[in-house]
Formats: C-alpha cells, structure tokens, sequence
C-alpha cells in the first residue's frame, strides 16, 4: 500500500498497532482541513505491527498527549521534503484538559467548568491519576 | 496556603508533631484555652455527620474560638447552584479555617485551591477523611505508645472504607508493622491499596475471610461498619452488613492488650455487650477525634500567619 510522502508536515511513526485511532481522536486531528492519513497494522521490524500518522501541514501539535498515549513514538517535522526535527516524546507529568474523569463521584461531573487535569502517579505502570479524585485515567 | 486535603500531605515529622501537640493539650488544656481567641471555623457540611462536625466545632470551642456553620448542601448557596470555588472564596471573607465535608470526590481540593484561608477536609464522599486517620493514629499511640511493631487487622467493608485505606496508608510508614485483612470477597482492599501501601513497601500481610483464625494475633482490631450508601444495590447491602459482628464470645480468644477501633457510627458489627471491654476503644476515638483536631486547627492557623 502506498501513501504519499509529504512536503510539509508531521510524521509520528512508530505508533503501537491500535494507538494511531486513539491518538487521532485526542489529538483532534478530525477537526483539521488538512490531509490526514492514518496508516494501521504497518510491518515493523522492530515491533511487528505499527501504526503511522501523517499531517499535510505543519499544524502546532499537544506532545503531551502523545505521550500519554504512547512515549514510545517518533514525531517528525518534514520541511521541504526533509526531516527538520525530530521531537522528544516523553511521559507528561500532567495533562490538562486532554481526558475527562469517568468517577461519576468525582466533583468534576457535577462541576463543568473545571480543568480536567490527571497526574503522572506511576511511571513504571504509566498511571496517571484525577488530581481530584484520585481514579485512574483510562482512555 | 496549607491545607489539609490527605493526610499523605503531611510528613511523618507533621503527623510526631500534631500528635504531640493532642498529647499536651490532653495533659494542659488550660494553656490551650484562649490560644484561638477571636479566630472563625466555618463548618461547612454538604452531606450529613455528626462527630465530624460537632468535633471540629467542639475543637474550635474549646480553643477560645467561634463557630460558623453550615450543616447541609440544602440550606446554603450551593443549593442553587454556586460552585465550591465560588463557596470558598467567599466564605474566606467571614471565617479564618475552613472544615469541609461534600459527598463529591475532591470538592475539598477545589475549595483549598480558591480559598485564602487553610481548609481541611472533612471527608469527601468515598475518598479522604484525613482527620479520621489522625484521630486513629492518635489513639493507636495512646494506647499502644508507639506505631512500630504492630499487627494490624481491619475487618468488615474494606473495599469502601475511606479510614481503612488511609490508615493502611499512614501506618505503612512505620517499621515491622504487619497488616491483617478481613472481609468477604466482594469487599476486600482495592489492588491498588494493596499494591502501593502493602506490597511495594515489603510489608507482610494476611488477607481471610475469617475473623476467627486471626483473631489472636491481633494488637490492633479496625473494625467498619457495611456502609449501606456505598452499595448501588439493597440486595448486595443486606446479603453481606452481617458477615462479621465482634462479640464478648469471639473476644475471649483475643489478646489481653488488644485494641478495638471502630470510624463510627456502628451498626451492628460490635456487639454493645463489648462497650464495657477494656479493650474497646472507640468511643476513646471519639474524644481523640476532638484533640486532634484543636492541634491541627493551630498548626494550620499559625503556619498561615493567622496566629
């Protein structure tokens, strides 16, 4: 299968086989004119199957949630056909705004217009928690 | 501003401090007795209680202070839909330290986090009650006078019980402290209580069903009442408040110095028949409760430069 490379524009590679739908949700990418490709199940040899996510355009981009969805990927920013930087993925420390708290005794259900904001809580596990109620995040 | 949202806010070092602070009171309460003179709690209380409240409202009494209060989510602001961060800044204006009890899970955080005054939770539905596990730690020190080298059991509702995790938490801290665990199935320790405060930390533990095979190795018995509120079913609730009841027969295999506590209210997990025990020390709890939090009161007004 073949998807055309692009001039201008990001690359994240190396995206675990079923994270590249999570990532699109979260990171938006729905909402962007742009083209889009979302590349699933791509043999890797170094991880067997992976996901790619390709942006026709060089759009500001939440690391933050990338790496709460998956630190292990590559970002890479193409100018002019080239690879220009390759960004640092690590795990956030916090996220604001990025999930919401399912705990439907949480006071951000009753509370709309607080900031949603998890914490980094076990980074071995990759937990993060609701600096309210402590529940876990899941995407 | 310091606040007291979970008692993991506080360093062993606060906790020695707070408890030494309870202890003088306990022996001097003369010296105590105007030390908040003209300072304001303001009691505010979403979801009923009445030891909390009346023990914050009993310290600030007998600290020389004034009380303001509001006793349920029906009868204030908040029943017409004003925020917690509305609630706090605003009640920041008329009192000096907050208590805040809400059945919503972090409303406390939020208040601290708008609020120019200290606040302290007072519990927050399912999650934190830091002044319970204070007020235990306190009578665990009283009783036993120290926290090493114990054996701890906690029996009943150990799923839903805030006290039970937060003093599993708390007591983790100490050296050679061993943690016996009893419930049913459907309510026993979170794995994350379990794996965060027991495993990771090394410490050795016993989880039963059985009241009765451990209850000789016991120093301390935590027993918690089936909290009808916490169950989204009547039938679950029903099937399973009488699965472990503490009798005067049960007792008689126990140790002589044991220590029997109990978060309160009981239902009828302990037998009244066990009230006249000198091993029972709940209603010690209670009173421990009330100094407690005179020594947290202090501690937060003066490290807020209030006195």
């Amino acid at each position: 299968m073949n998807i055309d490379s692009i001039s201008n524009g990001i690359v994240i590679d190396h995206i675990k086989a079923d994270n590249g739908m999570k990532l699109y949700d979260l990171l938006n990418l729905g909402n962007l004119n742009c083209s889009v490709a979302i590349i699933k199940n791509v043999n890797s040899k170094k991880m067997g199957k992976k996901d790619i996510i390709k942006i026709d355009a060089n759009i500001p981009i939440d690391l933050n949630v990338i790496g709460f969805v998956d630190p292990d990927v590559t970002v890479n920013i193409i100018h002019d056909g080239k690879v220009v930087e390759k960004k640092d993925i690590g795990m956030p420390e916090k996220l604001v705004n990025v999930i919401k708290c399912k705990n439907p005794r949480c006071i951000t259900s009753t509370e709309q217009e607080l900031v949603h904001i998890f914490k980094l809580a076990d980074a071995e596990t990759k937990t993060y928690r609701c600096i309210y109620c402590e529940t876990k995040a899941n995407i | 501003m310091r606040s007291l949202i979970d008692v993991q806010d506080l360093s062993t070092g606060e906790i020695d401090e707070l408890i030494a602070t309870a202890c003088d009171i306990i022996q001097t309460p003369a010296k105590y007795s105007e030390a908040c003179h003209g300072k304001k709690l303001a009691t505010l209380f979403f979801e009923p209680s009445t030891r909390t409240r009346l023990s914050f409202e009993a310290a600030m009494y007998e600290l020389g202070g004034h009380v303001m209060s509001v006793s349920s989510g029906a009868t204030s602001s908040a029943a017409k839909g004003e925020s917690v961060a509305d609630t706090a800044k605003t009640v920041s204006c008329y009192a000096d330290i907050i208590a805040m009890r809400h059945p919503k899970e972090g409303a406390p955080y939020v208040a601290a986090q708008n609020a120019s005054i200290p606040v302290i939770n007072a519990g927050d539905g399912g999650h934190n009650h830091p002044t319970q596990t204070l007020t235990d730690l306190l009578t665990i020190y009283r009783e036993k006078g120290h926290f090493d080298n114990l054996t701890v059991g906690f029996c009943g509702d150990l799923k839903f019980g805030r006290t039970v995790h937060s003093l599993i938490s708390a007591m983790s801290r100490y050296a050679n402290v061993k943690f016996v665990l009893i419930s049913p199935e459907e309510l026993k320790v979170p794995s994350y209580v379990k794996s965060e405060y027991i495993k990771k930390k090394g410490i050795p533990y016993v989880q039963t069903e059985e009241l009765m095979d451990v209850i000789g190795d016991l120093d301390i018995l935590y027993m918690t009442r089936v909290q009808r509120e916490r169950f989204f079913n009547e039938e679950d609730y029903l099937r399973l408040k009488d699965s472990y009841i503490l009798d005067p027969k049960k007792l008689e295999q126990a140790k002589p110095d044991l220590c029997i506590m109990h978060p309160l209210p009981r239902v009828n997990e302990i037998s009244v028949a066990v009230d006249d025990d000198p091993r029972a020390c709940y209603f010690k709890q209670v009173l421990n409760g009330k100094y407690i939090r005179m020594a947290l009161i202090l501690k937060l007004l003066k490290e807020a430069g209030t006195l």
